[in-house]
């Protein structure tokens, strides 16, 4: 389970989350929708450990009974956190497959210890187009450098893809519908789903709009205002948000 | 690297045919002791069995030292004294110290790298002697069949002395400046190539080198020749750490590369942190033909190095790829040089800096065009990346320009280690320093590309090491 228990944390000396307390099983999907300013995207980065959110010393989020406040950020990606970035950087020479291979086999090396054997880089690459081919995407972008002059739909597939390679236990995706076309949304949303499946990974999924969880379906949907948790409900809460906005919430 | 040897090295390493090609011509026990003058600069001479022009050259020259001032515009050099170097140890004589001797860090990186122990020794100055002919034997025989000359500076003297007349001293003059001047007056070792018209050498003239350049002491001197149409891409240098006594590196490396020749000069050095490394590199550049100097500098306390191209006629092309890699209390002030003296002629300078911990990183530049040079383009781009917030860049680019059709692009960029960077790349399970490591070769990836693999390869597992120690 990924519990986040009373998450308090701030940001630039600002309070953003307010205790902030939710639990996510896995395999399944969570949306978190708010309007603008909710702090819906510090959540995700402070989670995942962003040196510019300052998490309240109490608040304690754990994955799988270990506490992520306790590891810096390479180690949170080793014990199965995995964020999809809403800007994903671009880091200018770094060839995107040997970045992948890399993060691939330090995850790898942890979850499996000593039985750890590295994927030669042929190995690894047929590994790398299995997963693409499972979720529908085509190879452009495999042999160019790490999102660098990738565009948006490519940006937001790279991470998708990345969350299929390294298998995580819990994802969280940070606005990944955010500047995307019909085609590549689809693409996006529909991968999303069949890794939930597939892996049983616990999907946190934060948006705007009901359009990426009419593909993911979430079991789960919760609305953060001024960082709190204020309402939660099934599939029905999103319908009813997108009709009616967040003012009566 | 060469740590392994690829099935082709390994077959020449059976055959064993070859005799040296690096050798002294004279046995007898010879040490200049501390400073100099005029009479050590005779022993040398005469000890080399030169003849009389050239050490007329070296008197020349040694006046000419003393009277240049120490060059005020760059780094700081006011940490050499001039009194306590040895200017000339014949290699067989130099003492040989214990491995036990050699530093942790120097070791510990030999280690990293994992760097053959036979090598080791011989970089770190433990043994004085790499009997690197017997490896590499063969393919300086390959090289001698397609009438290459591949020799020890001081041996191809003896043995070609009619390069030197036409040559020696032409593109590099010793009034050039303070240390091309020191350089011409005390030179020893380094090496001599000649590659005849229309020969292409093939695969880079690099193995050999790679062992001999540590062997080749302070005060080298390169002449090249490259005839016309030829093609040759030479590599010298090493990426491991060099580790030496000597405080002061001062080389020259003259070149000429004639009528439609094309030729790359590749060094990489790693000096040990106490080196003063003040170089002069440059090539005249004939009709049509391309020079291209690819310069990595790593290590050393100072480096000041400028390699350059004179572009003589139509149609020359100059290229430089720089790279600097400055750490604690280490200096690179780098560059380039490009003088255009003919229409049609263009250039290309990429620089490269990194500056890490309190280190500092300078490019320093040059492009001249004169009056009668024409339709002249030129470009340059230097990028430099701090890696901490004590770091230090510099940029100098100077052009003087005397022709008004001319194409001349400038870009530069400094860029620090982005914390979203590290971020992203933590997130994927990546460590801190793993991180940085990636981003800073990635930074340096259009030069890295250029290099041999087992270069690239080096250079890329030492930046990985330089970021263990960087993170915290």
């Amino acid at each position: 389970m990924l519990k986040i228990k009373n998450l308090k944390a701030k940001r630039d000396g600002k309070s953003i989350l307010n205790g902030v307390n939710l639990e996510i099983e896995k395999g399944e999907i969570h949306a978190l929708m708010g309007p603008n300013g909710s702090g819906k995207s510090t959540l995700a980065a402070a989670i995942m450990g962003h040196p510019d959110v300052e998490v309240d010393e109490k608040s304690i989020v754990t994955i799988d009974g270990q506490n992520l406040f306790e590891m810096g950020v390479d180690d949170r990606a080793k014990n199965g956190l995995f964020l999809a970035f809403q800007y994903p950087v671009e880091i200018p020479g770094v060839s995107f497959v040997e970045f992948l291979r890399l993060s691939y086999n330090s995850i790898q090396k942890h979850r499996q210890g000593d039985k750890f054997r590295e994927l030669s880089p042929f190995k690894f690459k047929q590994y790398v187009e299995e997963k693409m081919k499972m979720l529908h995407m085509d190879t452009s972008f495999l042999d160019r450098n790490l999102n660098e002059g990738f565009s948006g739909g490519e940006k937001k597939k790279a991470e998708i893809l990345q969350m299929a390679i390294l298998e995580p236990k819990y994802a969280i995706l940070d606005e990944t519908d955010s500047g995307l076309d019909v085609s590549a949304l689809k693409i996006v949303a529909e991968g999303a789903k069949i890794l939930s499946e597939e892996y049983k990974i616990g999907i946190l999924v934060i948006t705007h709009y009901k359009r990426i969880l009419e593909y993911l379906k979430p079991s789960h949907v919760h609305v953060l205002i001024n960082g709190v948790i204020k309402k939660s409900g099934d599939y029905s809460l999103a319908e009813e948000l997108d009709r009616e906005g967040y003012k009566d919430v | 690297m060469s740590k392994k040897l690829s099935p082709q090295e390994s077959k020449l390493k059976t055959q064993q045919t070859y005799k040296p090609g690096f050798s002294m011509p004279d046995s007898s026990k010879f040490d200049a002791g501390i400073g100099l003058n005029e009479d050590i600069i005779k022993q040398i001479s005469k000890m080399k069995k030169e003849p009389k022009w050239m050490l007329n050259f070296r008197l020349k020259s040694y006046g000419i030292f003393l009277s240049k001032k120490m060059p005020d515009w760059g780094a700081d050099l006011s940490g050499i004294d001039f009194e306590s170097i040895h200017y000339y140890v014949k290699p067989s004589d130099q003492e040989e110290r214990s491995w036990d001797d050699v530093p942790d860090s120097v070791r510990n990186t030999f280690d990293r790298l994992g760097v053959p122990q036979a090598e080791r020794e011989y970089l770190s100055g433990v043994k004085a002697q790499y009997d690197s002919e017997v490896v590499y034997g063969s393919l300086i025989k390959e090289m001698e069949d397609k009438g290459v000359i591949f020799l020890g500076t001081d041996e191809a003297l003896q043995k070609h002395p009619e390069y030197f007349e036409e040559y020696f001293g032409k593109v590099i003059p010793p009034a050039d400046n303070k240390f091309a001047a020191l350089n011409s007056a005390v030179w020893s070792g380094g090496s001599f190539v000649y590659v005849p018209k229309g020969v292409d050498v093939g695969k880079p003239l690099q193995a050999y080198f790679r062992i001999n350049a540590a062997k080749m002491g302070q005060f080298e001197r390169t002449l090249i020749i490259a005839d016309e149409d030829s093609f040759c891409n030479y590599v010298e240098g090493c990426s491991a750490p060099v580790y030496t006594d000597h405080s002061l590196h001062s080389a020259v490396v003259e070149i000429i590369v004639k009528k439609n020749a094309r030729f790359r000069y590749t060094t990489i050095q790693n000096w040990y942190q106490n080196v003063y490394n003040l170089v002069t590199k440059r090539a005249f550049a004939y009709q049509d033909a391309t020079m291209e100097w690819v310069d990595g500098n790593l290590g050393s306390k100072v480096t000041m190095k400028y390699p350059s191209v004179y572009l003589m006629e139509e149609g020359a092309r100059g290229e430089v790829l720089s790279l600097a890699f400055a750490s604690n209390n280490q200096h690179q002030d780098t560059g380039a040089k490009m003088v255009h003296l003919a229409p049609n002629t263009s250039s290309n300078i990429i620089s490269k800096s990194i500056s890490k911990g309190n280190g500092r990183a300078s490019y320093r530049g040059l492009v001249k065009v004169i009056k009668k040079a024409e339709n002249v383009k030129s470009s340059i781009v230097c990028d430099a990346l701090l890696l901490d917030s004590e770091s230090r860049t510099d940029t100098y680019p100077y052009m003087k320009i005397d022709n008004k059709k001319v194409k001349i692009g400038h870009e530069a960029s400094v860029s620090k280690v982005g914390a979203e960077q590290i971020f992203y790349l933590m997130s994927r399970g990546i460590s801190e320093s793993q991180a940085t490591a990636l981003i800073v070769n990635g930074f340096i990836e259009p030069i890295i590309k250029e290099l041999p693999m087992e270069y690239a390869l080096e250079l890329n597992r030492l930046i990985e090491l330089e970021m263990e120690g960087s993170v915290g």
